[in-house]
């Protein structure tokens, strides 16, 4: 009798945690759901010509979100080229490199870089790095400016501001799952490329080819927070709906559109178009978000099967 | 022979000084952003500050009271809303680990962190604030509470492992049931990792501000009603930031220099919980 009320209880408790698990999937469903039916006055509209003409005038009802699409894409790449050497070399450093002893305060300050909110760095965009920015861009020699990158006003105002920002902000990011990655390779890899007599650096090739996978996961989750950055590339790129290869022109972004224009939307079709660009922002993120997880958790896995190697190439050092 | 050996070892040098070099580069920007926030917000933080309305449009002075109260307020509907969610499903997803119903509910809590606040706020816009026609402070904490939930799922299915199996099956072989075990015996255990991953999560959302763009949205004037927008620290700060005048660049900073206070006191206390914890662990 006791046994069974027991049980009872039992799967009401996994009933009961079960069903808020639920909750949390059909929340990331109704997300897609809910943007898919709100755009669809613009999808009704527009068609596939709302991702190819490049005319954006709320007004006029002309709606072309090329220019944003092209916006992220460009700053995000750009950023990634800056950050992804550089949490490279911070991952490697904290993981396989440094004295013990300075390990847990830079992971530390690391994690206090991607906490800032990004507010405080749209804040010190504008009043710290854009005028940093429109120095340098004042001392640019001129016979360069001939080149598609360089041409523009120089602001400080636009893409050049935006990448850099975009660039800090995703470094902790990459840097700690690469972190992550890299503590995840087995001890015994590292010991036997020692053994051969592989210098340090030797060695750390060998790491990082084990976990070549998981550190493109990584890159490719910085790559999803760089598409959705919305505060401080908002601020500081500009908001001007060109496409231009110029990195001192002013451009715009998807997030950074949404931002600007949805509290003071012109009509509902403007609503409308804002939805659909944030329901293709929910889809790319999606797709990087969901491809990096699957390479990490590939990694993770191993992990799991080769703990006892490890575990036990490090009894035996000890 | 010699030679290679040499330039091995050169290498092996000139890639570890690139490595420290990637930290520097990396620890420059935060040093620059601490440095300007704390110079340029200290001066403007007074009394004031914390206990006075924002002043009318040209007028010097005034502050931000009523924004704080807001981010406490949206906050703690934002908390309200997901602690329970995120506990529960992070209990789930640690109980029945490796099945393929617990592998995709960790993949929508991974899925919904990945997704970007400002869709989140269109989201939310769509499902809590359009049908009413109204910005209320209600919206602000939904809009903050999806962002938690991955957070704290996250943070206790990682606690809840963290607890020793003998401890599970301890408890079993006392006669307790999975329920009773997992209550009495589990949780108690993992309760302070828990706790202190709840409490990171609110200050991480408390720095949020694109989600609460049009949802919150923003209030000048002194408001607790859920149902009115309300003012927020962070969308305060942003309309500060891109405003014209002297006085509010300088309120912003300040208001900055409050929000990475919060968050940095909040990681610290963080930090110094889970190193007692992992102590404690390791030392059992």
């Amino acid at each position: 009798m006791n046994r069974k009320s027991n049980s009872v209880s039992d799967v009401l408790f996994s009933g009961a945690t079960g069903s808020f698990a639920l909750v949390l999937v059909l929340l990331v469903a109704g997300i897609g759901v809910i943007l898919c039916y709100q755009s669809l006055p613009t999808i009704r509209e527009f068609g596939l010509n709302f991702w190819r003409t490049q005319m954006w005038d709320p007004v006029l009802g002309e709606f072309g979100a090329l220019p944003f699409i092209w916006g992220t894409l460009y700053s995000s790449i750009l950023a990634l080229l800056i950050a992804t050497p550089i949490s490279i070399g911070v991952a490697i450093f904290i993981s396989e490199l440094c004295p013990r002893s300075l390990k847990h305060p830079l992971v530390f300050l690391t994690e206090l870089l991607a906490a800032i909110p990004s507010i405080v760095y749209g804040l010190w965009g504008i009043f710290v790095l854009i005028p940093a920015v429109r120095m340098l861009e004042g001392w640019f020699p001129e016979w360069l400016r001939a080149f598609p990158l360089f041409t523009g006003p120089r602001v400080g105002v636009g893409m050049l501001s935006a990448v850099l920002v975009l660039a800090v902000m995703v470094i902790p990011f990459t840097s700690s799952v690469a972190r992550e990655v890299l503590k995840a390779v087995p001890m015994a890899q590292r010991e036997t490329a020692y053994a051969l007599g592989a210098t340090r650096w030797e060695v750390t090739k060998a790491v990082l080819h084990y976990a070549r996978v998981g550190i493109v996961g990584a890159v490719m989750l910085g790559l999803g927070r760089a598409f959705g950055e919305t505060m401080a590339v908002t601020m500081v790129i500009g908001s001007n709906p060109k496409m231009s290869w110029s990195l001192f022109e002013s451009q715009h972004t998807m997030a950074a559109v949404i931002a600007n224009e949805f509290t003071e939307a012109a009509n509902d079709l403007h609503i409308s178009a804002l939805v659909e660009i944030g329901l293709v922002l929910f889809i790319l993120t999606f797709i990087v978000n969901a491809a990096s997880r699957l390479l990490i958790w590939g990694m993770t896995y191993q992990r799991k099967q080769t703990v006892p190697v490890a575990v036990k190439s490090v009894e035996a050092t000890s | 022979m010699n030679w290679r050996s040499l330039r091995r070892r050169v290498t092996s040098h000139i890639m570890g000084a690139l490595c420290v070099t990637a930290v520097l580069v990396a620890l420059v920007p935060l040093a620059f952003i601490l440095f300007f926030v704390v110079s340029k917000g200290i001066g403007a933080i007074n009394v004031d500050f914390f206990t006075q309305m924002p002043k009318p449009v040209g007028e010097i002075g005034g502050g931000m009271s009523n924004s704080i109260v807001g981010t406490l307020m949206v906050c703690g509907l934002g908390g309200l809303f997901a602690i329970p969610i995120g506990i529960m499903s992070g209990i789930y997803v640690a109980q029945s680990a490796g099945s393929q119903r617990a592998n995709v509910v960790r993949f929508a809590a991974d899925i919904l962190n990945g997704i970007p606040s400002i869709v989140i706020g269109v989201f939310v816009y769509a499902i809590a604030v359009s049908p009413f026609r109204q910005f209320t402070a209600l919206a602000g904490g939904i809009a903050l509470g999806i962002m938690m939930i991955p957070l704290i799922t996250r943070t206790t299915e990682e606690m809840v492992r963290m607890v020793p199996t003998s401890m599970m099956e301890g408890a079993l072989a006392l006669g307790a049931t999975r329920s009773r075990a997992t209550v009495s015996v589990v949780l108690p255990s993992a309760a302070p990792g828990i706790v202190t991953g709840v409490v990171l999560a609110l200050a991480r959302i408390a720095g949020e501000t694109a989600p609460l763009l049009f949802t919150a949205f923003n209030n000048r004037f002194w408001s607790t009603n859920l149902l009115q927008p309300i003012s927020t620290l962070p969308v305060q700060v942003f309309t500060y930031a891109i405003g014209p005048y002297d006085d509010w660049h300088r309120q912003a900073w300040a208001g900055a220099l409050v929000l990475i206070t919060m968050v940095l006191v909040c990681s610290l206390l963080a930090r110094f919980a889970t190193r007692r914890l992992e102590r404690m662990q390791t030392g059992q």
